[in-house]
């Protein structure tokens, strides 16, 4: 029997721009890329030179420290650019793709009949090492490791998340072998964490029911639930959506890393999933879905709590699968907001008759922070959607003052900052708690190796 | 509206860096973001976020307080009326107090603002809303008499020495407000207790004149059970400012005399139900000091070898400033305890830190103000094992 797991603290936004289980057209790209600020705790090496000609799955940059860490063109041919920023840091390796992708041969694969080594390889050799992550530190995983276990959480709960079960339809397979590989890589269990009620079903793997609002689906909040980490040891997360990837490798002997990106939001005008290829541009992606009347939005490459701000030429989240298009809002004026009734405003707290309208007004809500930077003033605020057995109020003060001793004890081995998300929207004092533990997690590392 | 935004950015310029006006930015700031949200929109992390700011918290606690504040101004009016043996109807008594409490309000927002707004500029910080809870405070827990140069000093040097050396709002280690009283209370005695204070006799800009009436008292109710002593143990009464006895339900209503906006507890719970159900305060502080000041209470009851002692919990619940201490002074998330634990621990203490001071020692009727404070003190303590707690837990995980 599945274990359950119920989560009780939380919060589910309403927002406006769900979409339907359809598919859209879109998603041809005119370039693609790797972006290497999409990953954590690597140092970018380029390999591939500039008008060389490569097929899906050639390799274009790798970890310096780690060369055994590759990241591959996920389209077959001419490298166009190498994009450079200040310090000649790398912004981007961009591939200028086919008609006709051609793809590196890597041959099928009996996961089952493989031993680990190889299948580290195989993954390694396929540039799909970087799906994997690792806590503490929540960076692309040390192949050197030996994880405890490896958490999968196979749904989204973010707001206007997409449906995992109608991006898994008809790669069910693929999706099987993935997590059968993974299975390889350690000792310990694989943890595949499944709304309740949804349709997926694997074997092999420990399944765990989740049940509760956002941020349920967060793997961070089910290890935490499962069997939490502890100093010193390691486990490994993969999303969802990269596992089937990673599947496909086996089974295909290709990389092919085409991938399902749901189109949501209030602003779009057509709502859906595009089937495209990582790396592709937000441009491919939007055009034509977002109003023509509204030329002040801001696009996310991801969901609302923890996607990254883009233009359209910039290129979609490593490992995001969704955009949402949200108005930027900074036109808006608000007069004496403190003071007004504020009917339409969505807002936790009673403060706002927002619980009024009850739970099934969908609500526009814009970029605006709407309100001034504070010092921490409010207390329990953070508890209260902070569904982990950890302080958060006091983690975050010991990253602040870098404690390190505190930082340990208190659990920022467990965390990323996407678990402080919904803490960060519902802060009266308006304070960037994500970066502060993007910018802590980073520094620990540092001081750690 | 759209008028007054143009305005506003046709001026901004000048109060920019560089600008003219620079001098005045935070001053500026301070104004536009009171006028209109800030338009400013999420650079990292969450791109959306709440509607709440620390401004609305603010003025809920503000409204909170309204309750307490129009009841504590007609009851000024009130108690003068007795004293003087006049009775000119609702709306003149009404007035009378307002009179009377307004000048305080002013003073109080006037020089703490000032300050606040000095300390902003100087810092090139943003004017922070903390001092608008503070500023009202602090004329709801004086004497109706307190001259308001005394608030001035008071207010200042709570600012300055409670606040702003801690780094401003949310910094704070003690409650603004309480550190102004508790400034009044050991620098002008005289002017902060006794039964002189209380009740105000001559009239205010003119309104109101009269000559005290024959048997006038203005002690509250608490300084009269101070000084009872032991003797009166069984047969001991509380009055009004006529000498008419006081029964609970007086007491819960407020028409007596005390300091400005503590003596209503119904008008306080009103406060404490809008505080509660928007979740600004903890009711677990809230409670806890109830329960903390009751069971203190039963315990000295059972002692009972003063009248102090002898006071019944509902009535000790009642008096004085402890109803108003715990709604709006405990629950300051500021200075209490901040883990959930801790608040019940924190809350409990005061309560009955409370009335160990008023059974214990005469020379303080009220202890609501030096209870609040000193678990000040002791709220990051409380805290610190609450968090030492959950580590443990989290360590023991390992070992298991």
């Amino acid at each position: 029997m599945a274990n359950v797991i119920k989560i009780k603290k939380g919060l589910d936004i309403n927002l406006k721009g769900k979409a339907s289980d359809v598919l859209l057209n879109g998603g041809k790209s005119e370039s693609y890329a790797i972006v290497p600020d999409y990953y954590n705790g690597i140092v970018p090496k380029v390999v591939a030179k500039v008008g060389e000609k490569v097929k899906a799955g050639s390799v274009l940059m790798i970890d310096k420290n780690r060369p055994e860490i590759k990241f591959v063109s996920p389209v077959s041919g001419e490298v166009t650019a190498v994009n450079r920023g200040e310090k000649r840091k790398v912004l981007s390796v961009v591939v200028k793709p086919e008609a006709q992708i051609e793809y590196e041969d890597f041959g099928k694969k009996n996961v089952a009949s493989l031993k680990r080594e190889a299948v580290k390889e195989a993954i390694q050799l396929a540039g799909m090492w970087p799906f994997i992550k690792q806590r503490p530190y929540d960076i692309v995983a040390s192949p050197a490791d030996k994880p405890r276990d490896i958490f999968v959480s196979a749904f989204y709960s973010a707001p206007l998340a997409p449906n995992f079960d109608f991006i898994v339809k008809g790669q069910e397979a693929d999706f099987q072998t993935g997590l059968d590989a993974l299975a390889k890589l350690t000792d310990g269990k694989v943890y595949v964490g499944i709304r309740k009620g949804s349709s997926v079903s694997v074997k092999g793997v420990e399944v765990v029911e989740v049940e509760g609002p956002h941020p349920a689906a967060n793997v961070g909040v089910q290890i935490n639930h499962i069997k939490p980490i502890n100093k010193g040891e390691v486990v490994w997360t993969v999303n969802p959506a990269d596992v089937i990837v990673i599947g496909r490798l086996f089974n295909k002997g290709v990389a092919d890393f085409s991938r399902l990106v749901v189109i949501t939001g209030s602003e779009t005008t057509e709502r859906g999933y595009v089937k495209t290829i990582a790396g592709c541009t937000i441009g491919s992606l939007v055009d034509g879905k977002i109003m023509a009347n509204n030329e002040n939005v801001r696009i996310i490459s991801g969901n609302v709590l923890s996607g990254t701000k883009v233009m359209k030429d910039d290129y979609l989240g490593a490992y995001d699968n969704q955009i949402t298009v949200i108005p930027e809002g900074d036109e808006t004026h608000d007069f004496l907001g403190w003071a007004t009734p504020g009917f339409g405003k969505f807002s936790v707290s009673h403060s706002f008759p927002a619980w009024l309208t009850g739970k099934n007004k969908e609500y526009v809500i814009d970029a605006r922070i709407k309100g001034g930077k504070r010092a921490m003033i409010m207390s329990n605020e953070y508890d209260r959607v902070f569904p982990m057995d950890i302080m958060p109020e006091y983690l975050l003060k010991a990253i602040i003052a870098f404690d390190i001793d505190k930082m340990e004890n208190l659990g920022i081995y467990e965390v990323a900052p996407e678990d402080f998300a919904l803490c960060e929207f519902v802060d009266t004092s308006k304070i960037e708690l994500q970066k502060i533990v993007r910018q802590g997690l980073d520094l620990l590392y540092k001081e750690m190796n | 509206m759209k008028a007054l935004r143009n305005y506003l950015d046709k001026i901004k310029p000048n109060f920019e860096e560089g600008g003219k006006l620079a001098m005045f930015r935070s001053v500026f700031e301070g104004f536009e973001t009171f006028l209109f949200v800030p338009n400013t929109t999420s650079k990292s992390g969450v791109h959306i976020h709440d509607y709440i700011d620390s401004k609305r918290t603010m003025t809920v606690v503000i409204l909170a307080l309204l309750p307490a504040l129009l009841f504590g101004m007609y009851n000024v009016g009130y108690q003068h009326n007795l004293a003087v043996g006049a009775d000119p109807g609702f709306c003149m008594t009404f007035i009378f107090g307002f009179l009377a409490v307004l000048p305080k309000i002013i003073v109080s927002y006037v020089v703490g603002l000032g300050i606040e707004f000095a300390v902003a500029q100087v810092k090139k910080e943003e004017i922070q809303e903390g001092f608008l809870v503070s500023g009202i405070l602090i004329p709801m827990i004086v004497p109706v008499d307190t001259p308001l140069w005394m608030i001035a000093v008071a207010t200042a040097f709570a600012v300055v020495f409670a606040k702003e050396v801690f780094g401003g709002t949310g910094y704070n280690v003690f409650n603004v407000a309480l550190v102004t009283r508790a400034f009044l209370f050991f620098a002008y005695p005289a002017a902060m207790s006794g039964d002189q204070v209380f009740v105000r006799t001559a009239d205010t800009f003119g309104l109101g004149a009269g000559q005290v009436v024959d048997g006038f008292s203005g002690a509250t109710p608490l300084g009269q059970i101070a000084i009872a002593g032991k003797e009166l143990i069984g047969s001991f009464q509380a009055v009004d400012v006529l000498g008419n006895p006081i029964s609970t339900c007086d007491m819960f209503l407020g028409l007596i005399p005390g300091s400005i906006g503590e003596t209503s507890v119904l008008a306080i719970l009103i406060g404490a139900v809008i505080l509660l159900f928007t979740r600004i305060a903890s009711w677990k502080t809230m409670t806890s000091v109830f329960v903390g000041g009751a069971v203190m209470s039963l315990i000295f009851n059972m002692i009972g070898t003063t009248v102090a002692m002898s006071v019944s919990p509902l009535d000790h619940l009642f008096l004085g400033g402890f109803a108003f201490g715990a709604v709006f002074m405990a629950t300051d998330p500021v200075t209490s305890a901040r883990t959930e634990t801790g608040k019940y621990i924190y809350g409990f203490l005061v309560g009955a830190m409370a009335i160990i001071i008023r059974a214990l020692n005469p020379g303080y009727p009220e202890g609501m103000m030096l209870a609040i404070l000193l678990m000040n003190v002791f709220a990051p303590l409380i805290d610190y094992y609450v968090v030492e707690a959950n580590i443990n837990r989290r360590l023991k995980r390992v070992i298991k």
